[in-house]
């Protein structure tokens, strides 16, 4: 078994009109064994950007810290707001300095622009290499069953509430059908001036 | 002999608060060629002399102004082979930065970088501080930027200056012909004008350099184009 798949998590990211939808699961176990139902793997960077971290949970808490001890330095340095293209850079760049001993990472990216407000959703592997689709990503130990869902349920230009219902579809339906991640989820819709964060309750077993 | 005993040590203070090793860096600054800097609506312009020191010198073998990135360039007073390494320095910055973030430096940011290597080279044991004072324009956020890095680290930003020999003249000059809504066919005037204020001798396409900076980036002019700006002054 892989090592991104030990503590199990699954993560969607999708672009809507003018907002971005981010979700996690909330599930941390070792292996088969369920440790804790409160495990959130979505962290805010900023006012509009979203940061999602499934792998291996050391991991997926030291990437968190590292990235904002980065992210606080360049914008006290550069005063001004990070974009959400510039923190992916900076992302792939800190993964890619580990290339032979990498973070067991694969980092989801979800934000809008500080200037433009225009939606922006990215994810990469463990090494850093950056995918920019126009629609939807996905990461975690479900992946196949979060492409079929978004696949099937993601339509261009939904609205923030339409964007919620179908990332929090896409993802329950997708962990309902995978054993080391669900039991629970977390949806963040980000918005040019609100950001709603709902607890979804789901299967637990 | 009193003043000689601080000016060994580059970062032993003088009883009246000075470091005098930076002092001297400055006027070797002041005693260099001169070189303008003008900000404009639409762009930017640096220029200099470029005074061969015998008229066998093959005068297109070097060159004072030079390109950092895309959208940055700089030009110098004082020590040329110091100014080579800050050139180089500043183009590493640039290129390190645009392979972290995959965006092009600020000029800001790279101003502050530079200075900040100029600052080091103040406090370091077995170096002396850079004997130039460096102009960097730039163009990004959609404006112009134009700042000043002395040889003590400190920098500034600009809407018009001169530095090197007779800068308090090139100053004046500027003031008296600065305004706001300069555009930069008339910033690069300004600036061979002001250059010609003062200059040792004739003023030719072979003997002044310059560099402009706008939206579409930075670039050194060739000869034959001054040589047409230089066609519209008196």
């Amino acid at each position: 078994m892989s090592i991104l798949t030990y503590n199990g998590g699954a993560i969607v990211a999708m672009k809507g009109d003018n907002c971005v939808a981010i979700a996690s699961d909330l599930r941390f176990g070792v292996q088969a064994q369920t440790l804790a139902l409160d495990f959130e793997k979505v962290f805010p960077m900023g006012p509009h950007l979203y940061l999602g971290l499934p792998g291996l949970a050391t991991d997926t808490l030291t990437v968190r810290d590292r990235l904002k001890f980065r992210l606080n330095l360049y914008e006290l340095r550069e005063s001004r707001k990070i974009h959400p293209k510039t923190f992916s850079a900076l992302v792939s760049n800190m993964l890619y300095e580990r290339r032979f001993g990498p973070y067991f990472v694969e980092p989801v990216i979800a934000g809008l622009d500080p200037v433009t407000f225009e939606p922006y959703v990215c994810n990469m592997d463990l090494i850093g290499c950056i995918n920019e689709p126009e629609d939807f990503v996905v990461a975690g130990s479900c992946t196949e069953q979060l492409y079929g869902m978004c696949e099937a349920l993601w339509e261009p230009n939904l609205k923030p509430d339409d964007l919620f219902e179908t990332c929090s579809q896409a993802i329950v339906n997708a962990f309902d059908r995978d054993a080391v991640s669900g039991w629970g989820a977390i949806v963040h819709i980000i918005e040019k001036d609100k950001i709603t964060s709902r607890k979804i309750k789901t299967r637990m077993d | 002999m009193a003043s000689e005993r601080y000016s060994f040590s580059l970062t032993t203070f003088s009883p009246s608060g000075k470091l005098v090793q930076i002092e001297y860096a400055l006027a070797a600054v002041e005693a260099g060629a001169r070189s303008v800097g003008i900000k404009a609506s639409n762009g930017v312009v640096i220029a200099t002399e470029k005074v061969p020191k015998s008229i066998l010198v093959d005068e297109h073998s070097v060159h004072r102004v030079e390109e950092v990135s895309k959208h940055i360039g700089m030009v110098y007073s004082g020590m040329g082979p110091d100014y080579r390494l800050l050139v180089k320095t500043a183009r590493k910055k640039a290129q390190q930065y645009s392979l972290v973030y995959q965006e092009e430096i600020p000029t800001a940011q790279l101003v502050q970088r530079v200075a900040s290597v100029m600052q080091e080279y103040t406090q370091s044991g077995g170096v002396r501080p850079f004997g130039v004072s460096l102009l960097i324009c730039g163009w990004d956020n959609n404006r112009p930027y134009l700042f000043q890095c002395d040889p003590s680290g400190a920098y500034f930003a600009w809407k018009a200056t001169a530095m090197g020999k007779n800068y308090i003249n090139g100053k004046t000059f500027l003031e008296k012909r600065y305004n706001e809504d300069l555009e930069l066919e008339d910033a690069v005037h300004t600036a061979i004008l002001t250059l010609k204020e003062g200059f040792e001798g004739q003023i030719t396409a072979d003997n002044i350099e310059v560099g402009i900076c706008d939206a579409s980036g930075f670039r050194r002019l060739d000869p034959n184009s001054v040589k047409d700006y230089l066609a519209n002054i008196p």
